[in-house]
């Protein structure tokens, strides 16, 4: 019999991004997850281009004529805003782990959320 | 009057050399009564094949945990009505994280070495329980007295915490919530169990153990403490003051 569908697997990571019904706090467990892979992604990204500089100021410059593309823009206001939500998500994590506000956790993480969705949309207003 | 509901309850099935597949049982049911009386029902009247744990059958002995709809639920404390409605489906699953055994029933060896691996308590002092209002003096004598642990062993949170399902080797809430029990002052062999990449450090904080443990055992702050505890021991070792 086929067990081992049930059982623990690295293969199941797929599983911390489906909170559906489940409490605020693996909701709070996918976002760290999810934008914590988005700005691992990124920084590789960020060293690739980093290495144009090593082909000289012309390939650089080319691909800074990118950044006014529409997308780009977009892509960069995706690594704030996770930036921002994964820093002060993480900020909790780290407060809860040494016993400050455990039993606070879910008011925390909507506190440190209503915090973040100012500090975007102020983001927000200042690039566009 | 007694109010009646009709149901579809779908229960997983996969007994050896069967592919997993849902059977469906259409039944009358109070709303009043248990989702393991609904199990048990399409045990009784429908399929005696249909295989699944229980006992005591009011939430001591931990042994008829499923997921109801998703969530992991005691099923003979969950009444139908806080998670179904008339007409509706009601999904039963077995623990994830777990081998299947058959059908509902999981196979829980590894989960209670763990806890072994812990030296869980099954009975402690009540001097010593987190119980509500205490004294604010015990008398010399209250300390013969014990008491069963909260810990029902009944796996819900090992099911529904999201490192638990990535990593076999953790030790997972319930077992670190009993070496918090314990206590790494009255059992300092126990930090070399927790202390250590699948222990206390491999939780992130998802506290769906917490939302999910019918016996307000309540692992995540339990194992919050528990690091508490070990960073107080390693000062201690560090400052040769063990």
């Amino acid at each position: 019999m086929d067990s081992t569908r049930n059982q623990p697997s690295a293969r199941r990571f797929w599983s911390w991004f489906i909170p559906l019904r489940r409490d605020i706090g693996s909701w709070a467990f996918a976002l760290n997850r999810a934008t914590a892979i988005g700005l691992t992604i990124y920084l590789f990204l960020h060293l690739i281009i980093l290495g144009k500089l090593a082909q000289g100021p012309g390939a650089y410059d080319q691909f800074l004529a990118l950044t006014e593309n529409p997308l780009i823009k977009f892509g960069e206001w995706l690594v704030v805003a996770a930036a921002i939500l994964h820093g002060l998500n993480g900020i909790r994590v780290v407060l809860t782990s040494f016993g400050v506000g455990v039993t606070r956790q879910k008011q925390l993480f909507f506190g440190f959320m209503a915090i973040a969705v100012v500090v975007i949309l102020i983001f927000t207003a200042r690039m566009y | 009057m007694t109010e009646t509901w009709n149901i579809t309850l779908r229960v997983s099935r996969q007994k050896q050399n069967e592919a997993p597949h849902f059977d469906s049982f259409q039944m009358e049911v109070n709303p009043d009564e248990y989702v393991l009386d609904a199990v048990e029902r399409a045990w009784a009247f429908h399929d005696r094949t249909i295989c699944f744990r229980h006992a005591c059958h009011h939430s001591t002995c931990g042994a008829c945990g499923m997921r109801v709809n998703g969530l992991e639920k005691l099923t003979c404390i969950t009444l139908i009505r806080d998670v179904a409605r008339d007409g509706a489906t009601l999904k039963v699953e077995p623990l994830r994280n777990f081998p299947i055994v058959s059908d509902l029933t999981v196979d829980m060896g590894a989960f209670y070495r763990k806890m072994e691996r812990v030296e869980a308590r099954a009975v402690l002092p009540v001097t010593e329980a987190e119980i509500e209002n205490p004294p604010a003096q015990w008398d010399a004598e209250d300390s013969q007295y014990i008491r069963l642990s909260d810990c029902i062993e009944c796996g819900l949170c090992i099911s529904a915490c999201p490192v638990m399902a990535t990593t076999p080797e953790y030790l997972g809430p319930a077992p670190l919530a009993a070496a918090q029990d314990n206590g790494i002052k009255r059992k300092p062999e126990l930090l070399s169990v927790v202390d250590c990449e699948d222990g206390v450090w491999r939780c992130h904080s998802a506290f769906e153990c917490t939302a999910v443990c019918p016996s307000f055992v309540d692992p995540a702050r339990r194992i919050m403490d528990l690091r508490k505890q070990v960073v107080g021991a390693r000062l201690r070792n560090l400052f040769g003051k063990a």
